[in-house]
């Protein structure tokens, strides 16, 4: 029997990067908020303390900061003639668990997404026309522009600190930066990181091909910074334990290191851990949100009544709270009706390694998102009416972390195993680098996310099912631009070199990116979107779904900047229009 | 254990920057091989035979130094095996199960427990019952054509799929050999030193722009850090002891 809790105004689902953000940002502003984590508190001292902390086989192979699978899972398949089965062990993404969620061990390149990815289907049917729209695909403008979105980026790149460099402020093209980015207001807070070896010999290559190399935007510090909210981010060292790993410096942004401090010194807010959400309670009509339910450690149920819910975990339980307590009407693949579940997308990487004889790059001396990056090819920026997609990506020489358990890279032909094997990982774990490709998805009728008919969670609920393959448009795209990346690779002049686009079936076994994206689309028009332009739920308005979740398709970017950008899009609407009179926004 | 033959190799070839080693240094360099044999948690002796063996064509030693086997990998794999890994703690169990697709990766009902010790019995028995001895008696060369013919999904086994088998074994092979030594493996740090990780980081801050040039430094583990061999900074990151290479 589930015991009644005394209401408060706002109740916070999944304590990571937009909840953090939205719980301090109402608590100040005089709402009761409690926050509901499912999984343990965790922060820099003691969790992420040296020695410990540069341990590749707890962190990157036994996931310790990721979520637990024997609790809940998803479940899996290509297409709608197979039969899903879970995942059972982490494979292709890696969620998080845990107050500050997946954004503890995010790489943290923090990007802001094209104008051109808010508009994909508008902007592609005015330049290329209708034939060039790849079949079945359901990619769709956000219902809000890049301009629109400029002051929450900037918010959010601020709060966090990111180093970087622009390329366009105020519509003036700046040297140095990205020429192809949205106009910017401001330069970034930080100054980019040192550059590596590897990013060295990419920025000279690209620059003689004629293109534009800038250093990536990270949100690994470039020096100590103190935010808006008075939280003091420390600066990196390079130590390259970044991604999969907590930061032992405090000098990766996150909940914990920009958000945190502040938040739980409001005293409107409270916080419970271990506190599993399982369903938003709506009332008679299934037009208000009243409560939530969630179970606690020992099993018990409570629900907490609230004016207010804001939905601001992972994707995927985003999408399933929806699922299992009826808000907004379930996608069906068949009719192509319905809104949740829709427009799942997932990421296209590919790479291509560069191998030397008489060069070693150091790769083990890092940070999450250091490198040197083109963007020639990414969204819109190159003409694609001969090329028969839309779409690209980003290329990055990168230096992220080489750690020998998975990262040793073996040139093409290389035995698997025994003494060549042996041989060649000696030769190349220091002699080799990556360009990395984040390709884009676009969404396609029948990718999409529902509730599995069989498989259930700890608690006897359906999971989530994913039913996903890229298509066609994402195949001829990473074909075509790492094939861009190679030549950039071989003006750099390795011995070797590795091109591996991303052409097959989708597969959930090897690690590819925690990107997953949509389910809860965003947009203007409630038929083909599950929430409006300010993340509020069209069918029920006192509750908003935050994250990426909202994307309709993903760019060729780390998702994490926009990301942010929403939030503070949630939150201003929220914040000077929602609480003056709740309701309907748009 | 003696002085590994990759040790050996590695001293040779390498002298500690400055005049002397530190003493830190040279407790840190002492190495961590067990004065006994280990004492296995899950595995039985064949089973130990087996993977000493397996491991050892995996990874091999040879001119580089030691491998797998010299690192203790079938140790490392005892440890995993009985604890949460190997009873997939953190994965879900829950059935029915199917085979499934490729793509739908690990939909096995058995622990990697159960696959160890399935998938070994059923190994030994085939090679029984083709060459007259366990796999660990056989000659190099044939234990590479068994070894082969499980990644190449050619040798029948029952309990699971073979490539099923021998990615899981592989997999732990060089996790065993590249991981921490805390775990039991890489011991020596050989694996470590084979491809020149200094294991534990230390503040790169000055380093990482200099570009084009080696930085040999002894390995540190968190082993060497919780014995208090090696001297930290202030954040508790370890001082690396830097070596230049003679040319030979």
């Amino acid at each position: 029997m589930a015991t009644k809790l005394k209401p408060v105004d706002a109740v916070v689902v999944g304590v990571g990067l937009t909840g953090t953000i939205l719980a301090k940002e109402l608590a100040e502003a005089g709402l009761q908020v409690v926050g509901l984590e499912r999984g343990r508190w965790r922060d820099t001292d003691p969790d992420f303390a040296m020695p410990h902390a540069h341990d590749e086989l707890r962190y990157v192979k036994r996931h310790e900061l990721m979520q637990d699978l024997s609790r809940e899972t998803i479940s899996f398949r290509n297409n709608t003639k197979e039969t899903a089965l879970p995942m059972r062990q982490l494979g292709s993404f890696r969620p998080g668990e845990g107050v500050g969620g997946a954004a503890v061990h995010w790489g943290g390149l923090t990007w802001r997404f094209l104008p051109w990815d808010f508009e994909t289907r508008s902007r592609t049917l005015a330049r290329y026309g209708k034939d060039h729209w790849p079949t079945d695909c359901t990619s769709q403008d956000w219902g809000i522009t890049y301009e629109e979105l400029e002051p929450h980026f900037d918010r959010f790149e601020y709060l966090y600190g990111i180093s970087g460099k622009a390329g366009n402020l105020k519509g003036k093209i700046i040297a140095g930066g990205n020429p192809f980015e949205g106009s910017r207001s401001r330069e970034y807070p930080n100054p980019p990181l040192k550059t590596a070896y590897a990013g060295a010999l990419f920025d000279d290559a690209a620059k003689k091909l004629g293109y534009h190399p800038f250093p990536s935007p990270s949100a690994a510090l470039s020096r100590p910074y103190t935010n808006e909210y008075g939280a003091t981010i420390n600066g990196c060292v390079y130590c390259g334990y970044c991604q999969f790993f907590g930061c032992e410096m405090g000098a990766k942004a996150s909940p914990q290191t920009a958000v945190l401090p502040n938040l739980m010194k409001q005293k409107k807010f409270e916080l419970r851990t271990l506190a599993n959400v399982v369903k938003v309670n709506l009332d008679s009509d299934k037009k208000r949100a009243v409560s939530v339910s969630y179970i606690d450690s020992r099993g018990r149920e409570f629900e907490q009544p609230a004016e207010l819910i804001l939905l601001t975990s992972y994707v995927f339980n985003n999408v399933r709270l929806m699922l299992l307590s009826g808000i907004g009407k379930p996608y069906d693949p068949a009719a192509n009706a319905g809104v949740v579940g829709r427009n799942y997308a997932y990421q296209t990487p590919s790479s291509v390694t560069l191998f030397f004889e008489d060069k070693v790059f150091n790769q083990f001396m890092a940070a999450g998102g250091l490198g040197m990056t083109i963007d020639d090819f990414n969204g819109d920026n190159f003409d694609h009416s001969a090329l028969g997609f839309i779409g690209g990506g980003f290329f990055q020489a990168a230096t992220s972390g080489s750690r020998p358990i998975e990262v040793r890279p073996v040139p093409r032909g290389t035995p698997r195993w025994g003494g060549e094997w042996k041989q060649a990982v000696a030769k190349y774990f220091n002699r080799s680098f990556p360009i990395t490709i984040q390709g884009a998805c676009q969404s396609y009728r029948t990718n999409y996310l529902d509730l599995d008919p069989t498989y259930r969670d700890s608690y006897g609920l359906p999971l989530l099912r994913m039913t996903f393959d890229r298509r066609e448009n994402e195949h001829k795209m990473s074909t075509w631009i790492t094939n861009k990346a190679a030549e950039i690779a071989k003006a750099i002049g390795p011995s070797k070199m590795n091109v591996t686009p991303r052409t097959e079936k989708y597969t959930i076994v090897p690690y590819q990116s925690t990107h997953n994206t949509g389910g809860a689309a965003m947009g203007a028009d409630a038929s083909t979107s599950a929430v409006n332009k300010y993340l509020q739920s069209w069918d029920v308005p006192n509750v908003f779904v935050v994250g990426a979740s909202a994307f309709p398709q993903n760019g060729g970017y780390n998702p994490t900047g926009t990301v942010g950008a929403l939030t503070f899009q949630a939150l201003q609407a929220i914040k000077t229009r929602y609480l003056k009179r709740p309701g309907p926004l748009a | 254990m003696d002085e590994s033959e990759g040790r050996r190799r590695f001293l040779k070839s390498v002298s500690v920057l400055g005049a002397a080693i530190p003493a830190a240094a040279a407790a840190q360099h002492a190495g961590h091989a067990p004065a006994k044999p280990e004492k296995f948690m899950f595995l039985s002796p064949a089973e130990v035979a087996f993977l000493d063996a397996a491991v050892a064509r995996l990874i091999p030693a040879d001119e580089l130094g030691g491998g797998a086997k010299e690192a203790g990998v079938t140790y490392f794999i005892d440890q995993q095996l009985f604890g949460g890994y190997g009873v997939m703690a953190k994965m879900y169990r829950q059935g029915p199960h199917a085979e499934g697709t490729p793509q739908q990766g690990y939909q096995s009902p058995l622990t990697p427990q159960e696959v160890y010790r399935a998938a070994i019995a059923e190994v030994n028995a085939a090679c029984a019952k083709q060459y007259g001895k366990s796999f660990d008696k056989l000659a190099s060369a044939q234990q590479d054509e068994v070894l082969r013919a499980l990644d190449e999904g050619k040798f029948a086994l029952e309990a699971v799929p073979p490539r099923f088998f021998f990615n899981l074994l592989l997999d732990n092979t060089v996790e065993g050999f590249f991981s921490d030594p805390i775990y039991g493996g890489n011991r020596d740090k050989i694996g470590w030193k084979l491809v020149g990780f200094p294991g534990v980081a230390a503040v790169y801050t000055q380093h990482v722009e200099k570009h084009g040039v080696p930085y040999e430094a002894l390995p540190v583990s968190i082993v060497d850090i919780l014995e208090g061999k090696t001297a930290l900074d202030e954040h508790g990151h370890p001082k690396h002891v830097l070596l230049v290479r003679k040319e030979s």
